[in-house]
């Protein structure tokens, strides 16, 4: 029996781009506003059905990244009775689904609406030197550390000495991945891509070349949730929340516990699979995040898809690719897709349109169960959700 | 008395930070020591994090340890570090125990390698501020 109070996504919506940009340009808070209409009106909901509000962002008010679910909530004139502004990087969307189906199953709210927006590549850029030289960062950024790719770069080479893990099996994730954006229109990057190609594209930060990095873009997304009662009588298939977790290990990289293991995506996975009463292999599709090629194996090894060292051996011969064994990323990713800064609204949007069947040339065959796990901050903070049809 | 400026991002030490800062200057690389569980960490803390005791010092360090991880920056973290690409950052493993940045000067980039052994060295790059950073100890 499906409990009445289970959590579901009844509405999704990202934000349209045209080359990684908004067309016309926009606020944060515009790209916001229209995520929010449009997700709650494939609902079948509107603004003023709204009692939950979760806000994550590199914007802020009064200064970056502070109290931006204060400055939704004026913005759209709401209320909300549950609020969440948690920040823990990419993966906070990932924790914002797992928060609020705790809230929805618990009676604090009734329809949880989960924002984010970013104008990153037409404000500004990835990059994220320029920040003061404080707390930890007095202890990175006088030493010329690239950041964020300069962490990933140690992980990788700490993994590769290790594991033997080569260059070529992280190029095979990236080439996988632009297989799917290929299928997918609204993906920025759509030209074919070899292993040979990412290889050659130029060395950012040794051992990551410039195709094992995600895209800088801008995007915003939305996702509307309420309880398996509510969702009966609202206009989309429901897809229900079976399991979450989460978990944060450290936020300077030099602290991370063990950079050839991602013991917070240890922890987040080994929640959501209990809570969902389910396993690694009952998955139909798998959407990890992909801020750098490194990311997806560290992810993939330390969610039980294969074992510690066997990332490299697993996505090898395009196992991930359409028309492989494993489908993964299934949007283009952050590494062809978009990469607005915080990805992990995305992967959720791409689950539940596979769940649903919505997608097209890309769509995974009887996908019914679907693992989303968030990577965010420099591997530092981790959230998994199950998602699977109600 | 024309030297060019420093021009690269300055720490910024508080009130918990002074003291390793002040070390540096003086040629000592500083870590904070527990007195109740003897252990060393880094960063520094209010709680030690191995016993969450209040009462530790900072203790010069040995200056020796190995490299953890590093990578080799081709494009510089900004305009400020432009010129110097490519040059090494790594994660030491100090003889200590704890982790922590710098970056790995040498003449040959090549050198370097995961589980090398390195030496502490001071650069003062300005009257206030000394960066540790560490050269590599060639094996006899
Ligand atoms: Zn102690």
């Amino acid at each position: 029996m499906t409990p009445r109070n289970r959590a579901c996504i009844v509405g999704i919506a990202d934000t349209p781009l045209e080359k990684g940009r908004v067309p016309g340009g926009a606020t944060v808070m515009q790209i916001q506003a229209r995520a929010a209409r449009d997700a709650l009106a494939e609902a079948g909901l509107g603004m003023d059905d709204v009692d939950g509000l979760l806000v994550a962002g590199s914007w802020g008010m009064p200064r970056p990244g502070s109290m931006s679910a204060l400055a939704m909530a004026e913005y759209l004139n709401l209320q909300p009775r549950y609020l969440d502004n948690t920040n823990a990087g990419g993966s906070s969307f990932e924790m914002h689904v797992g928060h609020a189906a705790m809230a929805l199953e618990a009676g604090a709210c009734e329809v949880a609406l989960i924002l984010y927006g970013s104008d990153q590549r037409s404000g500004g850029g990835r990059s994220l030197g320029g920040r003061p030289n404080w707390f930890d960062l007095q202890f990175e950024t006088p030493w010329g550390m690239p950041a964020p790719v300069g962490a990933y770069a140690l992980a990788a080479r700490r993994h590769m000495h290790e594991y033997g893990t080569t260059a070529e099996q992280l190029a095979e994730v990236a080439v996988a991945t632009r297989q799917w954006a290929r299928l997918n229109p609204a993906a920025m990057m759509r030209e074919p891509m070899s292993v040979a190609d990412v290889l050659a594209s130029p060395m950012i930060a040794d051992p990551l070349h410039l195709f094992d990095c995600c895209l800088v873009t801008d995007g915003g997304g939305a996702i509307v949730m309420t309880t398996a009662e509510r969702a009966r009588d609202l206009a989309k298939r429901p897809v229900a929340v079976r399991g979450y977790g989460e978990c944060a290990t450290h936020l300077s990289i030099p602290e991370m516990p063990d950079l050839a293991r991602l013991t917070c995506a240890e922890r987040a996975g080994a929640e959501a699979y209990r809570k969902a009463g389910m396993g690694p292999r009952d998955m139909d599709v798998v959407e990890i995040y992909d801020s750098f090629t490194i990311t997806v194996l560290l992810s993939l090894e330390a969610l039980g898809f294969c074992a510690p060292g066997e990332g490299g051996a697993f996505v090898a011969n395009q196992r991930t690719a359409p028309g492989g064994d494993f489908p993964m990323n299934t949007n283009g990713g952050g590494l062809s897709y978009a990469h607005p800064g915080m990805y992990g609204i995305f992967l959720l949007i791409e689950a539940v349109r596979q769940l649903r069947g919505e997608c097209g040339d890309r769509q995974v065959v009887d996908a019914e169960l679907a693992l989303v796990h968030g990577t965010g901050g420099t591997l530092s903070s981790g959230a998994t959700v199950i998602l699977s049809r109600e | 008395m024309s030297e060019k400026p420093y021009g690269k991002p300055l720490p910024m030490p508080d009130l918990e930070t002074q003291p390793f800062w002040d070390g540096a200057r003086a040629g000592r690389l500083r870590l904070p020591k527990c007195n109740d569980c003897g252990q060393y960490h880094f960063l520094p803390r209010a709680l030690c994090p191995h016993c969450r005791s209040e009462n530790w010092t900072w203790v010069d360090a040995s200056g020796d340890g190995v490299i953890y991880s590093f990578t080799i920056a081709h494009r510089g973290a900004g305009p400020a570090f432009k010129d110097d690409a490519p040059y090494a950052i790594a994660i030491i493993e100090l003889a200590e125990g704890p982790r922590m940045m710098s970056n790995i000067v040498t003449d040959d980039l090549s050198r370097i390698a995961v589980d090398g052994a390195v030496r502490v060295t001071f650069d003062a790059v300005t009257d206030d501020i000394t960066l540790p950073k560490f050269t590599l100890v060639e094996a006899a």
